[in-house]
């Protein structure tokens, strides 16, 4: 027997960005919304204040504020058949557990998808045939980037990102990125400033007839108030970005744009340092009745609710689904089955070169510091004589210059060890400077998540099993975004390059860069290829939505938070306005 | 009794919330006023009450020949051991970082087919049991090789072990994966040369001035338009007045 707790109208499963924006729309609209979340409340000046922020070795080699691999692991093959081993040291996975998710800690590169992104199946049948998508595993969202318009637009205010818009309601403008879909209003903080490097790449683009643009950053450029009367603080340059907290109240954050009001709302209760086990299907077998918990003393618990939102990021979204047995589970083999499905990570290469004598100051940076050329992603460029489609933005990046991080990034040949590298690292800190592709990934049949037979987490509960190798679409898409890469880095004047593509060898979890893994419970308008209906609600339980970017059939060459968190403020706002009046299915399949 | 076991019974103990309130889930109303620092992000500057893991001299002073030539001393700084980098290892391993407490230890371990997956091998053992194993391998193969302990061979000697041991060519017994030995070496030996002095290592910044890092700064508002120019920072640690 377990302890029941009084019934709430939603119960939000992982208070990361999604969970938080969706709290903040159902607490607003008056829904009583009790939150559970695994790991422990955090905040800037009691976890992260700027004395404590400035340290690599705890943050980001010690990565102390990710959710421990004994906490919960995944497994993975490369390829049906294969047994799965498990993930028992970090990699390329970085899962945030405290309140704030790993938006407390991500890098803050804030993008929209293009249009493009959302249509790839439409898009690809109608201007190069469908012959060529054999292969793929391709379908559209069922939303379209005009749909999406102004939820992004709702989370641009509420993080106050920076950028310059390149389409203002049709407007080109060059000064943004001419490329992207048609945004109705401009972004609410001016773009971040160049660092030397960044200069060089934008003047070199520009000189090849590129269209280079500084990247949209939740490092936020000035002072700013949001939509919900929260305060930031411009960023101040400190390098110590990615997998740290921010002291400035400068990141864009749930912490720092969305607690200090969700929090004093009366009908918003926030459990912490607890579990959900599962969802909790009822009889009817058409929805949910809440979900199990178990607490950190490890007592377990019931929490009924009219409405659950799985918000757990992408793998614990999949997981969850599984574990909660609401859908079928997906079967390569026959195609069937729509929980695992279109599983995929993200296609992504760095070129880095040297400059001789330069002074890059690489220690100056944000984690979204960028300037970047779209002119290679998505279909943005004609694929017509090219055997694959998608393709990748190519930017030249400051983030960081942690001497760790950094201490083998050195010209070729140089040893890593004895004098030789230290004569070659104290040579070449201050004159490497890399630029990094982030591709599309497309979906194919043989890729999913489904539980795995032998491995098991902390309490008993299979670990999500991962089936995934590169797919020949995305190796040739990598191959020829790399040479582009490749191209800039020479006309920029660098030497000894470095290029480290990473679709050269078969994927596993320890030779990547990218924590952007997508799918497994993905969004559609067929229920037979979906597990999630246009607005994230379940096909087989109406009353539960699953929040994230599993909810992406397809990865665009952009990071995904700022399409999640347009997801989670889109089915938040179905479910107060459409659901609660008229609880069923929001659309028929 | 597993854990899983465990949790059910305690479920079952646990009748109804008042009887237990310690074992409640947490919950959390309004932003907590508390403004001290949560225990678990403080600082914890690397105790000098002596070794705690490396406790046999012996160990100690073979660790010290290796890193010793991983980075030796030479015109662009002191050798790992003049750095404190001893002293940053011990205190790594005797903390979550050398238990292991953030790995995924469990069974079943096929080690075969988890390096065939994973591009490399993997381990259940923690990083201080493989340090405490590898450097006993360590003087086992120089007393069966040149009839000495470790410390005592020669630079020359050390240099050409290391080399090999990169290589994979080393044979330390069934037990330890040599290649793997020298991974996590380096990697130690340079996190210890780069780290903050908070964590015992990069003595007077030593690793920091190597490269021209100027440590624990956070703001460069005024430094970002200046272009390829030495700015000449002076590092700063979190070690107040380091
Ligand atoms: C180092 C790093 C850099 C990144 N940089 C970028 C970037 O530049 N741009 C970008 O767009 N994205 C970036 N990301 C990705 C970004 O952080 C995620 O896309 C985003 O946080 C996802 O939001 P979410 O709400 O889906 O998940 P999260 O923010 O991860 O929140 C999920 C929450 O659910 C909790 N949870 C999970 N399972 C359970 C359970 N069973 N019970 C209770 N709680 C549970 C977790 O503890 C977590 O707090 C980065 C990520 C990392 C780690
Ligand atoms: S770089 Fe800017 S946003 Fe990032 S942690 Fe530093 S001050 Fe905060």
């Amino acid at each position: 027997m377990s302890q029941t707790r009084k019934k709430a109208d939603v119960v939000i499963v992982g208070l990361g960005w999604a969970g938080s924006l969706m709290a903040e729309e159902l607490t607003r609209a008056g829904l009583n919304v009790v939150a559970i979340e695994r790991g422990a409340w955090r905040d800037t000046s009691t976890d992260f204040p700027p004395a404590v922020d400035t340290d690599e070795l705890r943050w980001h080699t010690r990565r102390q504020l990710l959710q421990p691999m004994s906490v919960e692991t995944m497994t993975f093959r490369n390829r049906d058949g294969q047994d799965a081993a498990p993930v028992r040291n970090w990699s390329a996975f970085q899962f945030g557990w405290n309140v704030g998710g790993a938006g407390t800690h991500w890098a803050g590169m804030s993008w929209r998808f293009s249009p493009w992104d959302f249509q790839v199946a439409t898009q690809t049948r109608e201007r190069y045939g469908a012959a060529r998508m054999a292969g793929l595993q391709l379908q559209d969202w069922g939303v379209t980037y005009e749909d999406m318009e102004p939820f992004y637009d709702r989370f641009e205010r509420i993080a106050g990102t920076s950028g310059a818009a390149g389409n203002l309601a049709g407007r080109i403008k060059a000064e943004g990125n001419v490329f992207e879909g048609a945004r109705v209003r401009d972004y609410p903080t001016p773009p971040l400033k160049d660092t030397h490097w960044m200069s060089k790449y934008r003047q070199t683009t520009a000189g090849m007839g590129y269209h280079p643009f500084t990247v949209p950053s939740a490092n936020i450029s000035q002072a700013y108030v949001n939509p919900l009367d929260v305060a930031m603080g411009p960023c101040t340059y400190c390098g110590f970005c990615d997998f740290h907290g921010c002291g400035n109240f400068s990141k864009s954050s749930p912490q720092a744009c969305i607690l200090p009001v969700l929090m004093r709302r009366p009908n918003f209760t926030l459990l912490t340092e607890t579990e959900v086990l599962h969802a909790v299907k009822h009889r009817d077998g058409k929805t949910v009745t809440g979900v199990k918990f178990i607490t950190k003393e490890g007592v377990e618990g019931f929490q009924p609710a009219d409405i659950v939102c799985i918000t757990a990021y992408q793998m614990d979204n999949v997981r969850l689904m599984l574990l909660s047995q609401v859908g079928q589970a997906y079967d390569p083999g026959t195609g069937r089955g729509t929980v695992g499905r279109n599983y995929n990570y993200q296609t992504c290469s760095t070129v880095t070169g040297f400059f001789d004598g330069e002074h890059m100051n690489p220690f100056i940076g944000t984690g979204a510091l960028a300037v970047q050329i779209d002119d290679f992603n998505g279909d943005n460029f004609d694929h017509g004589h090219l055997g694959f489609i998608g393709g990748a933005g190519i930017m030249g990046f400051s983030t960081n210059g942690r001497p760790i991080q950094n201490m083998n990034t050195l010209r070729p040949g140089t040893k890593r060890w004895g004098s030789a590298w230290k004569a070659g690292y104290a040579r070449d800190y201050q004159t490497a400077s890399t630029i990094f592709c982030q591709g599309t990934s497309m979906p194919v049949r043989e890729a999913y998540l489904d539980l795995d037979p032998a491995y098991k987490d902390r309490h008993g509960q299979p670990l999500l099993r991962m089936t995934f190798d590169w797919n020949r679409n995305d190796i040739d898409m990598a191959n020829y975004v790399t040479e582009r890469a490749i191209d800039i880095m020479k006309a920029t004047g660098a030497k000894d390059l470095l290029v480290d593509n990473q679709t050269e060898r078969s994927w596993n979890p320890y030779m990547q860069h990218s924590s952007h893994t997508i799918g497994g419970a993905v969004m559609g308008a067929d229920p037979t290829t979906s597990a999630v209906n246009p607005w994230l609600q379940s096909w087989d339980a109406h009353n539960l939505f699953v929040v994230g970017a599993s909810a992406f059939p397809n990865n665009g060459g952009y990071n995904p938070t700022l399409t999640v968190g347009a997801l989670a403020i889109r089915a938040a706002q179905a479910i107060h306005r459409t659901y609660v009046r008229n609880p069923g299915p929001l659309v028929r399949g | 009794m597993n854990r899983r076991k465990a949790i059910f019974s305690l479920g079952t103990l646990a009748a109804s919330w008042v009887a237990v309130p310690g074992l409640l889930a947490k919950e959390l109303h309004k932003v907590p006023s508390e403004t001290r620092m949560n225990e678990d992000h403080l600082p914890k500057p690397a105790g000098r009450q002596g070794y705690r893991v490396l406790t046999d001299e012996i160990a100690r002073k073979n660790l010290a020949a290796v890193f010793d030539r991983l980075i030796p001393a030479d015109e662009w700084g002191p050798s790992a051991s003049e750095a404190g980098c001893i002293e940053f290892i011990d205190n790594e391993l005797a903390g979550d970082y050398g238990s292991g407490a953030a790995l995924y230890l469990s069974g079943p371990f096929d080690p075969d087919n988890e390096k065939k997956m994973m591009g490399g091998p993997q381990f259940i053992s923690s990083p201080r049991e493989r340090y405490l194993t590898g450097l006993k391998a360590l003087e086992t193969w120089a007393r069966n090789t040149w009839n000495s302990s470790f410390h005592t061979l020669s630079d020359s000697r050390i240099d050409e072990f290391l080399t090999n041991m990169e290589a994979g060519k080393i044979d330390l017994g069934k037990e330890i994966d040599s290649r793997a030995l020298f991974e996590l070496m380096l990697q130690n030996a340079r996190e210890g040369y780069l780290a903050d002095p908070i964590h015992g290592g990069n003595k007077n910044m030593a690793g920091w001035k190597m490269i021209g890092f100027p440590g624990a700064r956070y703001d460069y508002r005024l430094y970002i338009e200046r272009r390829n120019e030495n700015l000449n920072l002076v590092p700063v640690s979190l070690i107040p007045g380091d």
